[in-house]
């Protein structure tokens, strides 16, 4: 029988025997699921391949367009899975109604109804669902108490504040105890100062109740501070799934790299003469294994991947600099990043539509000695810290992660 | 500057859109918020008209905007959006919320509105029905609504129906078809919202404790799918094809909707035929009415209104071959003199069609107790002289009672009723600071003085009488519901 968790049901001696709690692993998994719209040929979701933890958050991040809304619907049920299937746990949920699937949509934008208690707001679905009296008490004041509102359980919502209230309605999806939660960019309609405020949250409530959760966002800084693995995805295609540090250090391919960071990374494609690729007057070392990567179809063209805190900026003499023409300096108190642009001699461009920002840079700066516009600053490329992926395919080819003082602040 | 996309409307731009909404100028201000809404809505005197605004987020904004045109554009029941306004700032270049604005739906009711005075069972199942109808027009058009409950639809009077329609489509998408699951999705959150909103008013004491929510719940549930079956089902005949098959276009016209296409296929044996209704359009009744007499009434009125034109024409049978002809003849001498009976001050209580819809029940009742027939104009008489007077005012409607309940319960945001005090630009100006303002220097020329004058009229002064004018309105309401209650008994009694 498939009730929510911690209900009672029927011992063959007719006594109530208590479920225990949580029993089931709440895993997902999607099985070549792909979803394809009536009159489209392209799948909107293209034999998505992805195993969720128990437990675990994950974030599904992209473009618009790129399929993670779709996905994560066909999580829920909302969208039919036209090819492949979806597991939760060990059970093939691919086609089961929503309602039957035990899995909780969070919505940050519940109601609240001004003349029910705290409590009866947030437990009065599950007397919907015929839960009796005492088990809903139990579950409110244990959704209570992680959300720290114990104390406010008897009070009508007027007596909240606006957080306090936020909280109250993520208590509506907790008390039901589903095995899973999906959330679909839930703080789109918050201003940012409490976008942040609210992400933390949503991060830290997560981490205390265990359940497995997947995500929805375009916004990568979100995915970054939040999952414990984010999945990318592009057109439809699951791209790369790991660890925020993973997608970070390692990037599968050029979109990845572009996606994945703030500000993004630099991206250009440049020729390869002897190991060494030849940006202006600067030769960038390329690992063995990475050279011997390269096929006949790269043209003896590379994409190389740097990030802004990669470049440090020297003076103009030194040898091997690259020349950078300031555009916009942005100033963030601990950071200052320069946004610029290599001479039009430099920008290589071989094939024009590989990489979206052909010979624009992005150099972090220290922030007390910042240029000013027009100037131009000299950046060498620091030996080891460039992603190389291949001009033909777009995929890496170099084989080493690539760690910078950013990464570390990232998830493992 | 604000920015407003939309509306063909030069005037909204005089609306104070470099003040946040939670403090427009009280005269401004129709009413205060509706149902239970996260965001800070306003209502907004406009011209003649009432304004909804709601102050979101830009893409937000754009995109309800853009659903609600669209649904429109598919004869959906919906409000209609007038424009988005963006790029607001007060006058100290702080920026503000983008802005959607839609209009007042005339004469249509919250449903806090119709349980302000205690409801009936009877009001909250017809309520339940209408939005279990508009739910399932929605769902044919491909809309998965997200967040379906009775504080997001208005309800009008349809003759002794509601019709719902749908006002807020921030949660909902618009897909070519939607599927099994989002189908059932919609419906069991609107259970659920429904269900709470039904506690809510218990909980208040603003619904009789006797009814049971959860049954409720069921009905909307059982009201949907039994239409969404009949409009979409595929049957199988195999003999008396063409009469099953006109039967059940008869079945769907009398469920108030038009059939645009039918799928009919041969049974794999050759035997049979299979149908499908493949486009089903709400509206059959008001489309025939409006064809007829140009009325552009809702689906119950014009069912009732032609229901009188069909028992006109039989009474005057051989007069009136010619259907058009009838019908003209019924507009000029049978409609529009009941409808133009109604003194002015009194035409803000109901739609003309529903003025029409109770004077044939007014006049059932007259005819009944006399125990003969009464004609027209003696039933218009007697209803606008003893019936209309007391009923209350719904042309503008904004669920007063509700406002003071949920003003101070946006459910994710405080600012809603805070002060604005608009910055003053010279706040930190310290010109002068260490001194007397300098004393003109003896000959130099005073300034010129200029004259100024105002092209804007002055806006008129409330009425001393306003005050009075309301207190009839209540008195004129509190009668109504106490009449409302008996003819809930007689309901109840069997009519």
């Amino acid at each position: 029988m498939w009730t929510h968790n911690g209900t009672l049901h029927y011992g063959s001696s007719g006594t109530y025997l208590p479920v225990k709690e949580n029993t089931a692993m709440a895993t997902v998994t999607y099985d070549k699921a792909s979803r394809i719209y009536p009159g489209t040929e392209r799948p909107a979701v293209d034999a998505l391949d992805l195993q969720i933890a128990d437990g675990e958050f994950l974030v599904l991040v992209g473009p618009s367009g790129c399929g993670k809304s779709t996905s994560l619907r066909m999580l829920a049920g909302l969208e039919d899975v036209d090819k492949g299937s979806i597991y939760v746990g060990d059970r093939d949920v691919t086609h089961v109604q929503p309602k039957d699937r035990d899995i909780a949509m969070v919505f940050q934008s519940y109601a609240l109804y001004p003349h029910m208690t705290v409590a009866d707001n947030m437990g009065f679905a599950l007397k919907i669902a015929k839960v009796d009296k005492a088990t809903i008490r139990e579950r409110v004041e244990a959704a209570a108490k992680i959300l720290d509102l114990t104390e406010y359980l008897d009070r009508k919502p007027k007596a909240l504040s606006g957080g306090q209230r936020q909280r109250v309605a993520m208590g509506r999806a907790i008390v039901r105890q589903p095995q899973v939660f999906l959330m679909d960019e839930p703080l789109s309609n918050l201003d940012a100062k409490l976008r942040v405020q609210t992400r933390t949250q949503i991060a830290a409530l997560q981490r205390r109740l265990g359940t497995t959760t997947v995500y929805v966002t375009h916004d990568q800084v979100e995915a970054l501070t939040m999952g414990d693995r984010i999945a990318v995805l592009k057109d439809g295609l699951l791209q790369q799934v790991g660890t925020p540090r993973e997608m970070y250090d390692t990037p599968a391919n050029v979109f990845v790299a572009g996606f994945i960071g703030s500000p993004a990374m630099n991206l250009s494609t440049f020729q390869v003469h002897d190991g060494f690729a030849h940006v202006g007057p600067a030769k960038v070392q390329l690992e063995r294994e990475t050279v011997a990567n390269m096929t006949e179809a790269d043209k003896g063209d590379v994409v190389l991947g740097f990030r802004p805190e990669s470049l440090d900026r020297v003076a103009p003499n030194t040898e091997g600099a690259i020349p950078v023409e300031v555009n916009v300096v942005e100033e963030l108190g601990s950071d200052a990043f320069v946004y610029g642009q290599l001479p039009a001699s430099l920008a290589h461009d071989p094939s024009g539509d590989a990489v979206n920002n052909q010979g624009q840079v992005i150099v972090r700066v220290d922030p007390r000695d910042v240029p000013g516009k027009g100037d131009t600053v000299w950046v060498t490329i620091r030996p080891g810290e460039q992603h190389v992926f291949s001009a033909a395919t777009q995929q890496r080819i170099s084989t080493h992660p690539v760690q910078t003082a950013a990464s570390r602040s990232l998830a493992n | 500057m604000p920015h407003i996309t939309g509306a063909a409307d030069p005037a909204l731009m005089e609306l104070p859109w470099d003040i946040p909404l939670s403090a427009w100028p009280e005269e401004r201000i129709a009413a205060l918020p509706r149902g239970l809404s996260r965001h800070v809505v306003r209502f907004v005197r406009h011209g003649a008209n009432v304004l909804a605004v709601k102050e979101t987020n830009r893409e937000i904004a754009y995109r309800e905007f853009q659903m609600l045109r669209e649904l429109e554009r598919m004869e959906a029941p919906c409000v209609h959006a007038v424009a988005v306004v963006t790029q607001r700032r007060t006058p100290g270049g702080e920026e503000l919320s983008a802005a959607l604005v839609t209009e007042h739906l005339a004469f249509s009711l919250p449903y806090r509105a119709l349980f302000s005075t205690a409801l009936r069972k009877g009001t909250l199942n017809r309520l339940i029905d209408a939005l279990s109808v508009l739910l399932v027009r929605l769902h044919l058009n491909g809309f998965y609504w997200g967040d379906v409950s009775l504080s997001n639809a208005l309800f009008r009077r349809d003759a002794s129906e509601f019709s719902a329609y749908l006002v807020d489509a921030e949660t909902g998408d618009l897909h070519e078809r939607l599927t099994d699951g989002q189908r059932g999705y919609d419906l069991e959150i609107a259970t659920t919202n429904i269900i709470g909103e039904i506690l809510d008013l218990q909980a208040n004491e603003d619904l009789d404790e006797g009814i049971d929510p959860f049954a409720i719940g069921d009905r909307l549930t059982s009201k949907y799918e039994r239409l969404w079956a009949a409009l979409t089902e595929t049957e199988t005949f195999d003999a008396n094809v063409p009469f099953k098959v006109a039967e059940r276009v008869r079945e769907l016209n009398e469920l108030g909707f038009d059939v645009g296409e039918l799928d009919m296929l041969s049974t794999p044996d050759g035997q049979g035929l299979r149908i499908r209704p493949k486009v089903v359009d709400a509206g059959f009744h008001s489309r025939r009415l409006m064809r007829l007499t140009g009325l552009d009434v809702q689906e119950n009125q014009a069912r009732r209104l032609l229901n009188d034109l069909d028992e006109f024409r039989a009474v005057r049978a051989g007069h009136y071959d010619d259907e058009a002809f009838a019908a003209h003849e019924w507009l000029t001498t049978i409609f529009e003199p009941t409808v133009r009976a109604v003194p002015r001050e009194l035409r803000g209580k109901l739609e003309p069609a529903q003025v029409f819809h109770e004077v044939l029940d007014h006049r059932w009742y007259l005819a009944e107790s006399a125990g003969q027939d009464v004609p027209m104009p003696v039933a218009t008489a007697s209803y606008v002289k003893n019936v209309l007077p007391l009923r209350p005012d719904e042309r503008a409607v904004l669920g007063r009672s509700l406002a003071e309940m949920t003003a101070e319960l946006p459910a994710l945001t405080d600012e809603v009723g805070t002060e604005f005090v608009p910055r003053d630009p010279f706040e930190n100006d310290n010109t002068y600071a260490w001194g007397e303002v300098p004393a003109p220097e003896p000959g130099t020329t005073p300034p010129p003085s200029v004259r100024r004058e105002s092209t804007r009229v002055p806006a008129p002064e409330r009425s001393p009488l306003s005050g009075e004018i309301e207190e009839r309105k209540r008195r004129a309401h509190d009668a109504a519901v106490a009449e409302e209650d008996e003819a809930a008994a007689s309901e109840e009694a069997g009519f």
